[in-house]
């Protein structure tokens, strides 16, 4: 099965394939043969019923689980598997489905830590603060400060994460990932249990860093409604088969797809 | 600094050409970006808004068209005023959280072709009602972010079009004489601003406000609190209302003090303390709110800083208006005062931001005398006023060393005041609006032959201060039968500054006397019982306990007392009350969505007990629905009691007016 690339995609060449993916733990397979690409500059939603594979496949894109079978190609590198500081160092940042921040540290440090890899200046000169160093920390201030004013998570600045209200957690995350510039961003699960109108913020900064940083996303969401509204494309997975990949209106259309949603009588 | 304030500029755009050649090198504006103050002095913002004015006219902005200025307290949104005025067009500020609805009616009436608009949101509410306002051609923005892919054929970013008016200047040199010319041309008798009254009664009215007098007004309050060049303020009220356009711009303008701009809504309170501002306004609301929250936290505090704030705020209450006010004060006060001052209140002072205030305003509504007190008591000059959008604000003021925490202070400096038969303040003042805009009736309405402008408050002036104290809307000031004035919300906003009290509705029109039906705070109330081991098990238990009665009698003693010594009002006090079985409540309709008391509803529902207050009975009965949060329905019964108050003797002779 190889992905459709439909000609109403008006998105660039594949930034990432993944082809006969399989992970399976002990007997059961959590991800059985699958394969789609991404494409630079879109948003590529993955849905699928509880348990359906999302979250294996996100881990498997950023190396955190090994696949036992098919190849990762990443910006036309060809991978068995990838690993978490390839994928990192490779321009892949993520959110987790459970926020998983610094909690005792500020917004802004967890936004500057987004910024680690990007500090050229060894520990020492960090040590040192000075010179080049407080040069280089400037610079990054700066963008941490571009990606708070982005976020309009100003007020938060200096409160301490573990201290702030689920909804800005998720900002905060999304405001890490983004500190680190990435090429390809996974959010996994980005709207879970916030409100409405959190939902219709967080859509907003989504839709927003794809078009204003040109990053490309891939997500995982539950909220259908979300989903087709911002993505471009989306990939079905169920049981860790994929039984769909398409256009938004054409998967919803998609017989499989309800099925694997509402069930079907045996 | 200048004892004539305005150096004789008559209009907005020479003020400012005025302060970059004599404040040129001084910080005009401050805004908070990327989490760092950005300042650009006098000279640099009359060089901005010259490049922004000229751009604007490229665009095809002429005299005397409007143009439409949403969104928060931003720098460009500020620029876009002064380049408005620059042309002699008329900026028309609309409250940023307007909805659409609202945001076409304003747009319409005021014909706008131009509008200056904050962020995408904005851009968006405009659009989404296009067609409502058939004159709009042109808008421009100040936030890029998200509206790249919007058609911009007539959608420019404000720094586009600077950048092309900077441009023209620089390759022009007949370019920078005609705008010169523009500035110079203008009349102090030319319109200003149209300020749009936010309309809690019927559609929204524009107050059509002019240049001279504008500036006037500005140039007596500049006097009156010795505003100079060194000040600072931050700009943090909306836009649209006349109070930031007043105390901000007009008097910046005229004053030549830094206006600062928050970097956002949420940060306000934090830019505050960063930028430590000497000139400060805030609506009561605000300062309670400020208060509670230290309150809060002075509750996790260690055992030492809690007993040491609460001595000193103790002190404080003593002896710190009497050393603001410059009364004497013994020895031993004074001393305690400022070790008070070294350890509690100069650092309370400092988190919020008021350590360099040297005037507070506060106006609005009905401040609480112990909110009031207890600011004014850490050392914060706070004053009040009163004012409306007709006047450009000011109409009294209260000067230093003559603070009351029940009066509104005597008429500004050049203001006439009189008040009417019917009890209502009329003002004649310098920086009086010229009319409603489009609107000739409602401006015949609310001005006088003789040039006054009616408020709609009722009011009247305290015989020992000589200050106006606002009592209510003129309409809603009722009369009892034998005549006396009976101004409802007056005696309710007395009986709610107790604690104990949540609510009050007071009744009188049209009856012999003044009756009152109270709701108690639960969660005041509930405190006192517990730590009185009074025990109940609901709400209507404890509103009906006899020592709550008592506690309660005693607060209605005290406001019967307050009022008997204010000449006018002694014939209004309470003869008889009763505590309601159940809190009034918005779910049941007895409030509105935003608390206000619905007395037409209340009385109907109510009607068994309001016989019962006025035919003498000592108690009643009452069965009333009412709707459970989750929308079940239920009856609540009781048997309330009343009781009967004494009156306290009229102090003056003159006790019943009219």
């Amino acid at each position: 099965m190889r992905a459709p690339s439909g000609p109403d995609v008006a998105v660039g060449d594949v930034l990432l394939a993944v082809e006969n993916v399989s992970l399976s733990f002990g007997g059961v397979k959590a991800v059985n043969d699958v394969s789609f690409d991404i494409r630079k500059g879109e948003i590529r939603a993955i849905i699928g019923p509880n348990g359906a594979g999302k979250t294996s496949m996100l881990n498997i894109i950023n190396g955190f689980y090994q696949p036992q079978q098919g190849r990762i190609t990443f910006k036309g590198e060809v991978r068995s598997k990838m690993r978490p500081h390839e994928a990192a160092t490779g321009g892949i940042a993520r959110t987790f489905q459970n926020v998983a921040l610094f909690r005792g540290m500020t917004a802004l440090d967890n936004i500057m830590a987004g910024r680690t890899l990007k500090m050229r200046r060894n520990f020492f000169w960090q040590i040192l603060r000075y010179g080049p160093a407080m040069h280089e920390e400037v610079a990054h201030r700066r963008r941490a400060e571009e990606i708070i004013d982005f976020l309009k998570i100003q007020e938060i600045r200096r409160v301490p994460v573990g201290r702030l209200p689920y909804g800005l957690q998720k900002r905060v995350e999304l405001g890490r990932a983004l500190a680190m510039e990435p090429e390809l961003l996974l959010l996994d699960e980005p709207m879970a249990g916030m409100n409405l109108e959190e939902k219709e913020d967080m859509s907003r900064f989504v839709l927003d860093a794809n078009d204003y940083y040109g990053t490309t996303i891939a997500l995982i969401e539950h909220d259908m409604g979300v989903v087709m509204d911002l993505s471009d494309r989306v990939v079905v997975l169920d049981h860790g088969i994929k039984i769909a990949d398409g256009a938004p209106a054409e998967v919803k259309s998609n017989q499989a797809v309800i099925d694997a949603y509402l069930g079907v009588a045996h | 600094m200048a004892p004539n304030a305005a150096a004789g500029a008559d209009t907005f755009p020479k003020l400012l050409v005025r302060n970059a050649r004599v404040f040129g090198a001084r910080p005009a504006m401050r805004h908070k970006d990327l989490g760092i103050w950005q300042t650009w002095t006098w000279a640099e913002v009359l060089d901005i808004v010259r490049a922004y004015a000229v751009g604007l006219h490229r665009l095809g902005l002429k005299r005397g068209e409007t143009i439409a200025i949403v969104g928060a307290n931003r720098p460009k949104l500020y620029w876009s005023v002064m380049a408005a005025q620059m042309l002699g067009a008329i900026p028309v500020p609309v409250y940023a959280d307007a909805v659409a609805d609202e945001l076409a009616y304003v747009l319409a009436h005021a014909d706008v072709r131009f509008a200056a608009v904050e962020d995408q949101e904005q851009v968006d509410k405009i659009l989404s009602v296009a067609e409502r306002v058939p004159t709009l051609q042109v808008m421009l923005y100040d936030e890029k972010r998200g509206l790249r892919d919007y058609d911009h054929s007539r959608l420019h970013p404000m720094e586009d079009v600077i950048d092309e008016g900077r441009s023209a200047l620089a390759s022009d040199p007949s370019e920078r004489a005609w705008i010169d010319d523009q500035i110079e041309s203008g009349k102090g008798s030319e319109p200003s601003i149209i300020l749009y009254t936010s309309g809690t009664t019927g559609a929204s009215k524009g107050v059509v406000l002019t240049n001279e007098r504008s500036i006037k007004a500005a140039a007596d309050t500049v006097t009156f609190d010795k505003l100079t060049e060194n000040d600072v303020a931050l700009a943090y009220l909306p836009l649209a209302w006349v109070g930031d356009h007043y105390l901000n711009y007009a008097q910046g303008l005229v004053a030549g003090f830094c206006m600062a701009c928050p970097e956002s809504a949420d940060t306000a309170m934090q830019d505050l303390r960063e930028i430590g501002p000497t000139f400060y306004f805030a609506p009561p609301r605000t300062l309670e709110l400020l208060l509670t929250r230290v309150m809060i936290r002075m509750e996790d505090a260690g055992f030492i800083k809690r007993w040491l704030f609460h001595y000193f705020i103790g002190v404080a209450r003593r002896y710190g208006e009497r050393i603001l006010n410059g009364e004497s004060v013994p020895l031993m006060g004074r001393l305690l005062y400022s070790i008070g001052s070294l350890l509690v209140y100069g650092p309370l002072k400092n988190v919020l931001g008021f350590s360099r205030v040297r005037v507070a305003y506060t106006a609005g509504e009905a401040i609480g005398p112990d909110l009031f007190n207890f600011y004014r008591s850490i050392g914060l000059n706070l004053k009040q006023l009163y004012g409306q959008t007709e006047a450009f604000l000011y109409v009294t003021a209260q000067p230093d060393g003559e603070i009351y925490s029940d009066t509104v202070g005597p008429a500004c400096p050049n203001v006439d005041i009189r008040i009417a038969e019917n009890g209502e303040v009329q003002f004649k003042s310098p920086g009086m609006f010229t009319g409603y805009f489009k609107d000739e009736d409602k401006t015949e309405e609310v001005m006088t032959p003789d040039g006054y402008v009616k408020t709609g408050d009722a009011g009247f002036f305290d015989e020992k201060t000589g200050h106006l104290k606002i009592i209510d809307r003129a309409k809603d000031v009722g009369r009892l039968k034998d005549g006396t004035l009976f101004p409802p919300k007056y005696i309710e906003n007395k009986l709610k500054f107790y604690p104990n009290i949540r609510e009050a509705v007071a009744l009188g029109d049209q009856r012999d006397f003044v009756a009152v039906m109270l709701n108690i705070d639960l969660t005041a109330v509930g405190s006192w019982a517990e730590r009185n081991n009074v025990v109940y098990g609901s709400y209507q238990e404890l509103a009906g306990h006899p020592l709550v009665y008592d506690m309660i009698e005693k607060h209605v003693a005290e406001v019967n007392k307050s009022l008997s010594a204010e000449g006018v009002m002694a014939g209004a006090q309470i003869k008889r009350f009763l505590i309601l079985h159940k809190e009034l409540d918005a779910d049941d309709g007895e409030l509105t969505r935003t608390q206000k008391v619905r007395r037409g509803f209340i009385a109907e529902r109510y009607a068994p007990l309001i016989q019962a207050l006025y035919d003498g009975s000592k108690e009643a009965d009452i069965s009333t629905q009412v709707t459970f949060e989750d929308g079940r329905k239920g009856v609540i019964s009781a048997r309330v009691k009343i009781r009967d108050m004494k009156t306290e003797p009229v102090a003056v002779a003159m006790g019943k007016a009219a």
